[in-house]
């Protein structure tokens, strides 16, 4: 436990190297996952959390001790933090595993996490991730990690509030149909929705800056955790392909086929 | 440690190794069992088990929830707990809850739900609480008796792969949440479902707090669960020409309006009308895009609708590749055309 006379928080970022947005995938022909011979970059809703650490900061200024980003990833992984690192972060970690290794299951990610936490000798009092990565679309480590440390937890986050003297944070998020407004304990993980903010680019002279940021690397090992699957993927194959059915040059003739699909007025 | 757990594993693989038993977790909103929890329980039934339901809620609000939820097809028991603290059932507060219901004599195979906003957030963390893993999204389910084991199918990259995964008997509570497109909600059945209830789990001062919910104003259907949408994307200028545009069109087909990422980004639609892969997955039998060029992110929400109309200036816009009709033309000519045409 830290003293607890000083509250200066201590941000985690948890970052994942995902293909490209933009990037159309390919099933490889083995059907053991896709072609990932393409562009990658930060998942988009962890870029969304790492600029939410840094508008944090501009914020509440010294309140904010560090800002460290992590990742697990292949030794590539590593630009990634270098992108986290020019965008603000302080310091990285960059857990590694081999080139090829299937990417760890959440749980696994969490528990990596979980014992990341117990490394940091300030501790840790804010972990903000992405809501999902884009290549598993799982959307469940933010939430493991909480159920893991007994946290609170703030998913799908589109505001972030944090009040440092009381030790809180009002998290505005994302539901079905709506909004909803949580107010947590610290520590707290927090998920990033699309609208939390518009992540910045890094300058120039920031990511110069961004290259003498230290990276700490380490290993499953080091961390004691297991990374191995538990689910079995047994194949990956292309979905169902959609064949458009050609266009129509007028509104008679778009209504016309509506009303061949049996569609009119008001459903029944 | 290591010895209880294996002890546990086996007994458990012995005890369920016949029948699979899944726990659905029923949500609800204003006294109404939302629809997509009933796909989430047809998704429970295809196991080939019974089936236990689970309702929380505030005393006053379980009433006529439990009365529409006891005749849900496929539903052999329905348990139901009662606290002030259920009335917005958080993560912090329910895992609990959970906790007890799958502690060690726990008869529960599978834990199923709709991949809602709160039960997604629910229930990873019951998961990793019982150190299992969980399988997000699902659009099929399989159970195997003899190996105990259960094979789903998933979107991954955005709807781009689907991937077949397997929970092997080595996981002993299978969780997974169901997307509710892929699955018809449960019909009305004849028989009643046992109804039970037991004690909530009442947490002393809760990490997180509850401050207000404020939902989205609307007297069309349900964007998740509407027949027919119509969406609109960037081309709509402004939210008052959106509204101004796609209303009457949507009002005379009785239709859900949905936005495009663009449009919700841009302020012309609220956010909760996003269709997307990080918006709603919708699936209805008509999907009109109007003024939505279709990036992947956008078609991940809605290539599943039985007919896509799409109408946009633009001929090259990737929309039209997986439209059934596309009409390229200026919408704000032709979508008052079609509501004049459609109200004769």
């Amino acid at each position: 436990m830290r003293p607890s006379a000083v509250r200066l928080l201590n941000i985690l970022v948890p970052v994942k190297r995902s293909v490209d947005f933009a990037v159309k995938i390919r099933v490889n022909p083995e059907q053991t996952g896709i072609d990932l011979n393409v562009k990658h970059s930060m998942n988009p809703f962890d870029e969304i959390a790492v600029e939410e650490a840094v508008r944090l900061r501009e914020r509440l200024k010294d309140a904010v001790k560090s800002i460290k980003v992590v990742t697990i990833g292949p030794p590539k992984a590593g630009e990634t933090l270098r992108t986290a690192l020019a965008m603000g972060a302080d310091s990285a970690i960059h857990v590694e595993i081999p080139d090829g290794a299937p990417l760890p299951e959440p749980l696994a990610v969490a528990k990596t996490l979980r014992a990341l936490i117990a490394r940091q000798k300030e501790g840790v009092d804010v972990v903000i991730m992405g809501k999902q990565a884009i290549d598993d679309d799982a959307g469940q480590t933010g939430q493991m990690l909480a159920g893991l440390m007994d946290w609170a937890q703030a998913t799908f986050a589109s505001k972030v509030e944090i009040d440092t003297q009381k030790k809180v944070v009002n998290v505005t998020r994302e539901i079905d149909g709506g909004l909803e407004e949580l107010k947590c304990r610290l520590p707290v993980v927090i998920t990033t929705d699309l609208r939390l903010n518009e992540p910045r680019y890094a300058s120039l002279p920031n990511i110069m800056k961004a290259k003498k940021k230290s990276i700490e690397k380490l290993s499953p090992v080091d961390l004691g955790v297991d990374l191995a699957p538990r689910l079995e993927t047994l194949k990956v194959t292309e979905p169902p392909k959609r064949v458009g059915g050609g266009k129509v040059a007028n509104v008679d003739e778009l209504l016309a086929k509506l009303k061949e699909a049996g569609i009119t007025g008001k459903p029944a | 440690m290591l010895r209880t757990t294996l002890v546990r594993t086996f007994s458990r693989g012995y005890a369920t190794a016949a029948s699979p038993h899944a726990l659905v977790f029923l949500e609800h909103q204003r006294g109404k069992l939302d629809s997509a929890s009933l796909s989430a329980l047809t998704a429970a039934s295809q196991l080939g088990g019974k089936v236990t339901g689970l309702i929380v809620g505030t005393a006053e609000e379980l009433p006529p929830v439990l009365e529409q939820a006891k005749r849900a097809r496929g539903l052999d028991t329905l348990l139901h707990a009662a606290s002030p603290q259920y009335s917005t059932p958080l993560p912090e507060t329910i895992t609990p809850l959970f906790e007890k219901l799958l502690s060690e004599q726990s008869p529960f195979t599978h834990v199923v739900s709709a991949h809602s906003s709160s039960a997604k957030s629910i229930l990873p963390r019951v998961a990793a609480k019982l150190d299992l893993p969980a399988v997000s999204d699902i659009t099929s389910v399989q159970h195997d008796q003899s190996s105990n084991s259960t094979t789903f199918t998933r979107p991954i990259y955005a709807g781009n792969a689907i991937s077949t995964v397997r929970a092997s008997k080595s996981i002993p509570i299978k969780f997974f949440t169901v997307r509710s497109t892929a699955f018809s909600a449960a019909a009305p059945a004849d028989a009643e479902a046992r109804i039970e209830s037991i004690d909530a789990v009442p947490i002393a001062d809760p990490s997180t707090e509850h401050i207000s919910t404020s939902l989205t104003k609307s007297d069309r259907p349900d964007l998740g669960v509407a027949s027919r949408v119509v969406s609109g994307g960037r081309a709509l200028k402004n939210a008052e020409t959106f509204k101004a545009t796609l209303d009457p069109l949507a009002d005379v087909l009785g239709a859900a309006v949905g936005a495009s990422r663009a449009a919700v980004d841009a302020g012309y639609a609220d956010n909760s009308l996003q269709v997307g892969q990080t918006g709603k997955v919708v699936a209805p039998e008509l999907y009109m895009a109007i003024g939505i060029s279709g990036a992947i992110q956008h078609l991940a929400g809605m290539k599943d609708s039985k007919l896509i109309v799409a109408i946009n200036k633009d001929p090259d816009a990737p929309i039209f590749q997986i439209a059934d009709v596309g009409l390229v033309a200026d919408l704000y000519e032709v979508v008052p055309e079609m509501v004049a045409k459609l109200k004769q």
